[in-house]
């Protein structure tokens, strides 16, 4: 076996043959957060970005972060040498046109554009957009893959958010923006036609579900699909003619429009969106469960999806997503 | 030479199917469910696994002053003996409903016993 060099930002690290890549880092006094050292605590993850790590080094990683090339640093020992990263690194892949704005309602406006190359991703992943000055947000991609090079983003305007303000009031069609590579876990797996799906989401959080749903019925998928989308009131919520034609059109998919205050409305159910879900699924043994939206309804729903059964490892949400794109 | 106790219950795969069951009893159990609110789910979920590693006899380095430093916060919130049990209690019921055999799960419960004065920091 022969010394590897391993580049991380500007720095390179010889891995010693025999040595965990972990211990070769912290050698050189790289703060690399770490724990048990034994592939369980899974703190000392960071990321290939050029080919695969090594198998053994991906040990109990969910699927999606094996996928990502993502790694714990105390189980690898490098077979070549690497370049890796602490976790996303922040390259902009491509480039992309602004195709069209439309409002889906008074707050949130679905923004279209097309990217100059491919982007090879899945269905509720999201990707950073990037202004020319360098203002920067997250938004998921609320299609799913079958659009080729179009990417469509559901855009909630905030007071004071700059970058939705702008977005909502200056950009232009024909404008660029540059679009880095797609993240997130949060996302639709193949593989599992039979399992029923649960999916939760708050204001913009739809759009990372409606991908995931429209991927998983385009799949095939044969499992049933509940989708509870909720909002404080009526102006809110959106797309719910466009669902309510999905569920006529397929007997596995069933959609619920939950509003927690304002006046009660007869067709949409009262309350907030987890409560009512978790009010009408109480046996979530075997399910797969999203969820997209506020902080507080993620962590409150992982809980009780975990207690009604579902297994954590079946439980997606991507908390940086949710800071970064529904928040602000 | 003969299997180790970790071998004998089934290694990771095992850790792995007692790490959900034993965390929904905990986090069921009003007595001692506190402690872990506003905690990552998935950040305890693997600390869970960790200390079920550790005490099935698997590979670990915990030492007494990792338990002791990782428990110190809980032991300011109140965490006493009684808090312990119960996660003794579920440690059991745990690999009960697993049907491991029981002395094995014995042995199990020995070695978390063995950490509870560094746990409460004592
Ligand atoms: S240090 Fe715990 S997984 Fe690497």
């Amino acid at each position: 076996m022969t010394v590897r060099k391993i580049k991380l930002d500007e720095q390179t690290v010889l891995c010693q043959p025999d040595e965990p890549l972990l211990d070769s880092l912290l050698r050189e006094n790289i703060e690399i957060s770490h724990g048990c050292r034994q592939g369980a605590c899974q703190s000392c993850m960071l990321r290939s970005l050029k080919g695969k790590p090594p198998a053994e080094a991906q040990h109990g990683l969910k699927e999606g972060l094996k996928r990502q090339n993502y790694f714990l640093a105390c189980l690898c020992y490098p077979q070549q040498d690497m370049e890796i990263a602490y976790s996303h690194h922040r390259d902009y892949v491509t480039y992309a046109t602004v195709k069209a704005k439309q409002m889906l309602n008074p707050e949130i406006m679905q923004l279209v554009i097309e990217t100059d190359e491919g982007l090879d991703y899945y269905a509720g992943q999201f990707v950073n957009l990037k202004r020319e000055d360098g203002l920067t947000r997250s938004y998921s991609i609320a299609n799913h893959r079958m659009h080729g090079r179009q990417l469509s983003f559901h855009v909630r305007r905030l007071s004071g958010g700059q970058f939705s303000e702008w977005a909502h009031q200056e950009l232009q069609v024909g404008d660029r923006l540059a679009v880095s590579e797609p993240q997130g876990l949060c996302y639709y797996q193949p593989g599992q036609p039979e399992q029923n799906l649960l999916l939760i989401g708050t204001g913009s959080g739809l759009a990372p579900l409606a991908g995931i749903i429209s991927e998983a019925l385009h799949d095939g998928h044969r499992g049933d699909i509940h989708l509870y989308h909720g909002s404080s009131d009526l102006n809110g919520l959106y797309w719910v003619e466009e669902m309510r034609s999905l569920q006529q059109r397929y007997a596995n998919f069933h959609y619920t429009p939950c509003i927690s205050r304002g006046e009660p409305n007869p067709d949409k159910a009262r309350g907030r969106a987890h409560e009512v879900a978790f009010k009408d699924l109480t046996a979530l043994k075997g399910w797969r469960v999203y969820l997209c939206g506020h902080p507080d309804m993620v962590a409150a729903s992982k809980r009780q999806a975990f207690m009604a059964g579902a297994s954590l490892s079946d439980i997606y949400a991507d908390a940086f997503h949710v800071a970064s794109s529904s928040v602000d | 030479m003969t299997e180790s106790l970790y071998e004998q219950l089934g290694g990771e795969a095992a850790v792995n199917a007692a790490v959900d069951i034993f965390y929904r009893r905990v986090l069921n159990d009003y007595r001692i469910n506190r402690f872990f609110d506003n905690v990552d789910m998935e950040e305890q979920a693997a600390k869970q696994k960790a200390f079920l590693t550790m005490a099935f006899g698997g590979p670990n380095n915990y030492t007494g002053a990792d338990m002791r430093q990782a428990h110190a916060k809980l032991v300011k919130k109140g965490l006493d003996d009684s808090h312990f049990d119960a996660v003794m209690e579920h440690l059991s019921g745990t690999l009960e409903e697993l049907n491991l055999p029981q002395d094995l799960i014995g042995q199990v419960a020995a070695i978390a016993e063995s950490t509870r004065e560094d746990v409460l920091g004592r």
